[in-house]
């Protein structure tokens, strides 16, 4: 079905309520409800969080923002937890013990913490099980809820406060870890990288479409976080945009090891327009720094050129 | 309704087991309007209805009716973040 932004916001209904204490302006608890828009009104969603900002700030005893069941899970164990839960559902079913028509969907949020670092060999398992289950990574880039360190999702040359960009180091010094592509490496049914964007229709489609395939699928959602990101609370769109124009964050989707990208920038434009509205990255425009940003620009360019060259490749051989 | 069961008075015995909560989606009554330092203000005469701003409030705090159409904020939810004033082209909702 076409996506209609209005017939989503008018009759399906919030599964992530107001009075969670996330930060104002955070990118995440908006992604989080339109992907839960995706899963049908009838329908009934088990949740698994990992530990991070989302987890510790919904969930507050004694209250909860999430209209569907919730399961706290330990940092490292989303994957895990919620493959079990999976597991014990379709038992029961087998066993007659719960209705024919309960359609139950499992979904899975997780920081880039609690995704591409701690948590990584239990979604892995989980994953190459085979669970019907939809993890979703909301990737803010660092471990923002204990306070800015640095994470495999962090970018490079990023400054955290343990990986501080100064006369000794020029921020963080490693590249960031390509997680989508990591999970195409399970072979999954479905696989995409998303952001809010515009109307979101891009997220909800690839939500729909996650939650829907049967077998386990895989999520990369980036959400900015004002706090570690240093940027102005009210431009979190306009962050997402650039992030998109400037292929910073290409939006593609990997059905059966098909590369879809499902955005091209007619104008890609150059990496400052994303840098240079964000603080941890201020030390990149000091003079004798230009280096930095040529460095981050030709990372860019790489992999979004590795990109395409995935997308011809894997269209070629259909 | 919440607090006047669960509080931060109740003892410990009378909390629920596990520190499980029964009653899903109720952070809703906690309100957290009084977070905010700049208040958005809506300007229906402005407001074309294009819906850009729904779905961008961390705080569900922007009431959307059956016939798609929004009503004004909910101030017990809205942090001040101004995430929607940013995206309207029109200029219907104001920081002030």
């Amino acid at each position: 079905m076409a996506y209609n932004h209005k017939d989503v916001a008018a009759n399906r209904p919030s599964r992530l309520t107001s009075g969670h204490r996330m930060c104002a302006g955070c990118g995440a608890p908006a992604v989080a409800r339109m992907v839960l828009k995706a899963v049908k009104p009838e329908d009934h969603a088990v949740i698994a969080c990992a530990t991070g900002c989302m987890e510790v700030s919904t969930f507050i005893y004694p209250y909860t923002a999430w209209t569907d069941s919730f399961v706290h899970t330990a940092f490292e164990n989303a994957g895990a937890t919620l493959s079990g839960v999976e597991a014990a559902y379709k038992s029961m079913k087998r066993q007659g013990k719960l209705p024919e028509d309960n359609h139950t969907k499992f979904i899975a949020f997780g920081g880039d913490g609690g995704t591409y670092d701690i948590g990584l060999q239990s979604l892995s398992g989980a994953m190459e099980r085979g669970h019907d289950m939809v993890y979703v990574c909301y990737d803010n880039g660092a471990y923002m809820n204990t306070g800015i360190q640095r994470s495999s999702a962090t970018p490079r040359f990023a400054d955290t406060t343990t990986s501080p960009a100064g006369s000794v180091i020029p921020g963080k010094m490693q590249s960031r870890k390509d997680l989508a592509k990591v999970m195409v490496g399970h072979h999954l049914p479905y696989v995409a990288q998303t952001l809010a964007l515009g109307n979101f229709k891009d997220l909800y489609e690839k939500a729909e479409k996650a939650i829907y395939t049967e077998g386990a699928c895989f999520l990369n959602v980036m959400a900015p976080c004002p706090r570690g990101w240093g940027y102005n609370t009210e431009d979190l769109m306009e962050i997402n945009k650039l992030a998109v124009e400037t292929c910073y964050w290409p939006l593609y989707e990997v059905v059966d090891g098909v590369y879809h990208i499902t955005y091209k920038p007619t104008n890609k434009q150059p990496i400052e327009n994303f840098l240079k509205p964000q603080k941890r990255f201020k030390h990149m425009f000091k003079p004798g720094n230009e280096w930095m940003i040529e460095e981050f620009q030709k990372e860019v360019d790489a992999r979004w050129q590795e990109l395409l060259d995935l997308e011809a490749m894997t269209n070629k051989a259909e | 309704m919440t607090e006047d069961v669960l509080n931060n008075k109740t003892p410990i015995n009378d909390l629920t087991i596990g520190g499980n909560i029964y009653t899903a989606g109720n952070a809703k009554e906690f309100k957290t309007g009084d977070w905010r330092s700049i208040t958005p203000v809506f300007h229906s005469d402005l407001c074309k209805q294009c819906g850009l701003c729904f779905p961008v409030c961390p705080d569900d705090a922007i009431p959307v009716g059956k016939d798609g159409c929004r009503g004004d904020f909910n101030y017990d939810a809205c942090k001040g973040c101004g995430v929607c004033a940013k995206v309207c082209p029109f200029k219907a909702i104001e920081m002030k």
